[in-house]
């Protein structure tokens, strides 16, 4: 084990906070830097793992253009999250490169890369639940330092049910809102890419259509977004690009209308 | 069961060894001895909490209550009984307790069983079961302290050979973890640490107040002892004769024969701990315990308990922190509730436990042979650095008078920088776990 | 039967005090709800820090007595206040950079920075000893009175006293000022919020570009101001002495428990809770019973509920009642 403590006491109320502990952790780059492809951001033939572990993504390369919506999608356990992960900087890649706008960031922190303009929804955890929805678009903004009041009305407008529950804790509104929140914390930073890790996980068929209209609707506005889906049918359908990963590697790669017309990724992952 | 022992883990016990022996050269056996037996005590509550900790990962930061348990036993099962004050108001005492008890009882009960009016009835139930309490209790206890209070004015004890409270000690100790336990381990999530912390305060004070168990601060002193008394020695012609055929003086020779005698049943006990300790870790119960430890969540999917594992472990750790209290108040011969601090009994044992060895039991031992050698001799050492560095200040000067008077504070200095290298450079202690 | 004579006497004797009190353990509760909130443990050596900054407050009052300076009718305490705390800050920044910093890197497990605490908790102790030494030390000094039982009586023409110190009148306000400053900074500022933005949800606040190490400092700084004032003003009410701070750990883990660790309004909520239940419970009611009882009901003994020793029992008593039936405290949920 790690460390000698890890099992003792951790549980204990009076003495260590309960809940998930930060694990948020930065990638390393270590291996030779790949430039196969160009994009806006593209993360160029990745091969890498969690720490000292096994390699879970292998030459397994992620891209997507200006204002377009890139889906990476496949079966359970193929590294969608991990691809994910691996352009936003939290995995050890030991080949491969990450390009933003032609800027090589192979080397940022996560942190950093947010500063570039890079903004990620989580999965799970992706709301400050003990604040009000105003103040977690506030928090989304913290890195600048001018007037937020603008981004802040553009929110408002594509969600606007949260103008409505702005003054409310954020952990007391339903699922489908609490993603809007999420969403709308992550454009506070007028992000130029904007990347969603399952952001339909847990929500109705209605919400999900509705989130996915919303997601074009900023898409349209010139932010690139590379998002993860469980849903892959829909998420295909309104993708500019989609990419199938299976184990770790590139499977297919096409528009979404390919993608969904081809008949293999039909067979295997769209169940017919 | 030395076997379990690496030539590395070897050469630190001849270490510390040496200290003591360095001790008894250049201060004196006398001094060595006396470390050697509070150190022989230390291992074993280090070893208690060592089960705790380092089998089970519990947190105990009320390690002094237990301590102080064991010390009431010592009382309780040496001391003679005052029969004036069992004849005035012992039985009213006993009465009240028990109404007490009853009332407490009838209260969970209460609440388990009566479905209406739940809290009212519950509250009802208390607060007249408290004023009955205090009715019969406060007169007895009253009765009791009235009986000659410049010596007694307590029940006294039972009057049995002392070796027997040490057992007995352990009793207490154990009872009262398992009520904690079983109120802090059984929540939703863990609040052990509060709980033994409380739990320790309120020990001591009850020790300190209710006077007609152990005469509260007023100190029981003179229990009778496992070992001869020195005086008894000197006085005795057969000792005296051979110390002095031995080149010894017979004065000096009979307060080490004495303090021998403790070591001798210190060490016995300490083994026989050890070997249990050592046993109950490699066998099927120390395994799965660590198993729990190492992650609960599969251990709860296996089937396994865990809380009443570690209600178990909390106990056991518990009754030999005790029995190392029935053994400390001994070896004081005297109980002085004003004494225990939670500095030295509940903390001092955790740096012990930590720099030795979080988990592995010789280490607990280890730890508390060297940490207790230290903080006798931080002291004099302090002492010895501060003369050099005030040397060359002038005779009278404000800084030289503070820092020579402040040298004996230096030990809790130094017991927190020790704790804090270990920490960062060898987290696992000086005997790791295996 | 004198209703108003039986009030003032429980004002002069719980009321006021448990007040004063409840404020002091509500300041120091709120130091060990911040640190948990944010740096996730509970910090064994906040009753040591608060000994530290209250020895640097004496030193430094003692310095300024001597030169001459004093705050009128106020305790000069108050001038060296600001000293103090920055004294304690210093203190505390290094010990952060030099301890708990090194376990934050390596991301270690919460219970690491406990028993790193235990150490801080002996270093700092010895600290104390070491300067200042062990014995108590009074150092309040101005008007001892806001308000002494005979103006009180004569102002009244009642039988009974109300007497009002002035460390106690200080105590209050001074309470009032912080909180309402604490929690504006935590709910108003931009750095206040990435705050409550850190202990709510730290990668989030990652994600976010909070600097984990700027809030970190801030809460540092923080705590010691509250430590310092919290020790202040119970060494003013009371007395300065080591070995009392570091047992006034208990209550104010139990007051930080009881509201909901990690939660500033239940800090707050407990501080009170415990100092009211421990001053009432062990104050002797039968001045007051007498009073309102008619005379044949009235009580022979002193109807003192339970000993003074036995008021960390009180403390543990309600803590354990809360645990029972709230598991997460009375203010489980709005963390700080």
């Amino acid at each position: 084990m790690s460390s000698p403590y890890e099992g003792r006491a951790n549980k204990d109320a009076s003495i260590v906070k309960q809940g998930t502990r930060s694990t948020l952790t930065p990638g390393t780059a270590t291996g030779e830097r790949t430039h196969t492809a160009d994009a806006f951001l593209i993360g160029d033939s990745m091969t890498g793992g969690y720490g000292s572990g096994a390699d879970i993504l292998h030459d397994c390369t992620i891209a997507v253009e200006k204002g377009e919506i890139a889906v990476i999608v496949g079966p359970n356990g193929a590294g969608k999250s991990t691809g994910m992960k691996a352009v936003f900087g939290m995995l050890n890649l030991r080949k491969g490169a990450v390009r933003l706008d032609g800027e090589d960031i192979t080397a940022l922190t996560p942190q950093d890369r947010v500063a570039k303009g890079m903004a990620f929804v989580p999965q799970t955890s992706n709301i400050f639940t003990s604040m009000t929805v105003e103040e977690n678009l506030e928090m989304g903004a913290f890195l600048r330092r001018d007037d937020i009041s603008g981004t802040m009305a553009q929110v408002y407008d594509l969600f606007p049910i949260l103008k409505d529950k702005r003054r409310q804790p954020a952990g007391e509104l339903s699922g489908g809102q609490r993603q809007q929140v999420a969403v709308g914390r992550a454009l506070m930073t007028q992000p130029t890419v904007l990347m969603l890790d399952e952001p339909t996980a847990g929500v109705s068929p209605i919400v999900m259509d509705e989130l996915f209209d919303r997601i074009i609707e900023v898409a349209r506005t010139g932010i690139s977004i590379l998002m993860v889906e469980q849903n892959a049918r829909q998420a295909l359908a309104i993708a500019d690009k989609g990419y199938v990963l299976v184990q770790g590697r590139n499977a297919h790669t096409g528009t979404g209308k390919e993608l969904l017309a081809d008949p293999e990724v039909r067979r295997s992952f769209l169940g017919g | 069961m030395i076997g379990d022992l690496k030539t590395r883990d070897l050469l630190l016990f001849a270490f510390v060894a040496l200290l003591f022996v360095g001790t008894g050269i250049v201060q004196s056996w006398n001094v060595s001895l006396t470390i050697l037996n509070m150190g022989l005590i230390s291992a074993i509550m280090a070893l208690g909490v060592n089960m705790q900790w380092g089998y089970a990962g519990l947190f105990n930061v009320g390690i002094m209550g237990f301590v102080a348990l064991g010390g009431l036993g010592a009382v309780l099962v040496s001391m003679p009984p005052t029969g004036q004050a069992w004849a005035d108001g012992g039985l009213r005492v006993l009465l009240g307790l028990v109404l007490g008890a009853a009332t407490v009882v009838a209260a969970v009960l209460a609440w388990s069983r009566v479905t209406r009016f739940r809290g009212p009835v519950v509250v009802a139930i208390l607060v007249i079961g408290f004023f009955i309490f205090r009715a019969v209790f406060d007169g007895g206890v009253a009765a009791v302290e009235a009986v000659d209070p410049a010596s007694t004015g307590y029940l006294g004890g039972l009057g049995l050979p002392i070796i027997l409270s040490w057992p007995v000690g352990g009793l207490l100790a154990a009872g009262a973890a398992w009520l904690i336990g079983k109120t802090a381990l059984g929540l939703r999530s863990d609040y052990l640490a509060i709980a033994t912390l409380g739990i320790a305060e309120i020990v001591i004070a009850i020790l300190k107040h209710e006077d007609w168990m152990a005469r509260g601060v007023k100190n029981v002193i003179g229990l009778p002892r496992p070992v001869p008394y020195e005086i008894d020695l000197q006085n005795s012609e057969a000792f005296v004769a051979r110390m002095t055929a031995w080149g010894f003086d017979p004065v000096t020779a009979s307060g080490i024969t004495v303090k021998l005698g403790y070591t001798g049943l210190f060490v016995v006990v300490l083994a026989i701990l050890l070997w249990l300790a050592q046993a109950a870790l490699a066998s099927p119960w120390g395994r799965m315990m660590r198993a729990i430890r190492d992650n609960e969540v599969a251990a709860e999917a296996m089937g396994k308990d865990v809380t009443r594992r570690h209600l178990q472990v909390f106990v056991l750790g518990s009754a030999v922190v005790g029995i190392a209290g029935a053994m400390m108040t001994t070896l004081d011969g005297q109980l002085t509730p004003g004494t225990y601090q939670p500095l030295r009994f509940t903390f001092l044992v955790w740096v012990m436990v930590i720099v030795g060895g979080s988990g592995n039991n010789w280490g607990a031992v280890l730890g508390g042979f060297l940490v207790w050698w230290l903080w006798v001799q931080v002291e004099p050492i302090g002492a010895a650095l501060m003369q050099g560095i005030t040397a060359g200040m002038p005779d009278g000067m404000w800084l030289k008078a503070h820092l020579l008077e402040a040298a004996a504070h230096m030990r809790l200095l130094t017991m927190g920088l020790i704790l804090l290298l270990v920490l960062r450079f060898s987290p696992r202690g000086l005997i790791p776990e295996r | 039967m004198e209703p108003l004579n039986a009030f003032v006497t429980f004002a002069n004797f719980v009321l006021i005090p448990a007040t004063a009190y409840g404020s002091q353990l509500a300041i120091g509760a709120l130091g060990v709800t911040l640190i948990y909130g944010i740096l996730r443990f509970s910090n064994f050596a906040h009753g040591d820090t608060m000994a530290f900054g209250t020895m640097a407050v004496i030193l430094c009052t003692w310095g300024l007595q001597s030169v001459g300076i004093s705050f009128g009718p106020l305790p000069t305490a108050l001038l060296a206040l600001p000293v103090g705390i920055a004294v304690t800050a210093l203190l505390l920044i290094v010990t952060d950079k030099t301890v708990y910093r090194f376990y934050r890197a390596k991301k270690a497990p919460p219970v690491t920075f406990v028993i790193a605490s235990l150490g801080v908790m002996f270093v700092m102790n010895g600290l104390v000893r070491f300067i200042i030494g062990v014995d108590d030390q009074r150092f309040a000094d101005g008007e001892r009175f806001v308000i002494s039982v005979r103006t009180f009586r004569e102002m009244t023409g009642l039988d009974e006293g109300l007497a009002i110190r002035t460390s106690q009148a200080i105590t209050v306000v001074v309470a009032v000022i912080v909180v309402a400053a604490l929690f504006w900074f935590l709910n108003k500022t931009r750095t206040g919020k990435s705050m409550r933005a850190f202990s709510d949800n730290e990668d989030l606040a990652l994600l976010s570009g909070i600097n984990p190490e700027r809030v970190v400092f801030i809460t540092w700084l923080i705590v010691a101001g509250l430590a310092t004032v919290a020790g202040t003003l119970y060494g003013l009410d009371k007395s300065f002495k080591p070995f009392t701070y570091f047992q006034l750990l208990l209550p104010i883990f139990a007051a930080a428990i009881v509201g909901g660790l990690g939660n500033p309004l239940g800090a707050i909520a407990g501080g009170f809770l415990i100092a009211f239940a421990e001053v009432t419970i062990t104050y002797p009611l039968k001045k007051v019973l007498g009073y309102l009882l008619p005379e044949s009901l009235e009580p022979d003994g002193l109807v003192q509920l339970l000993s003074t020793d036995y008021k960390f029992a009180v403390s543990f008593c309600i803590l354990l009642i809360v645990l029972l039936f709230r598991p997460t405290g009375l203010f489980a949920g709005k963390s700080v």
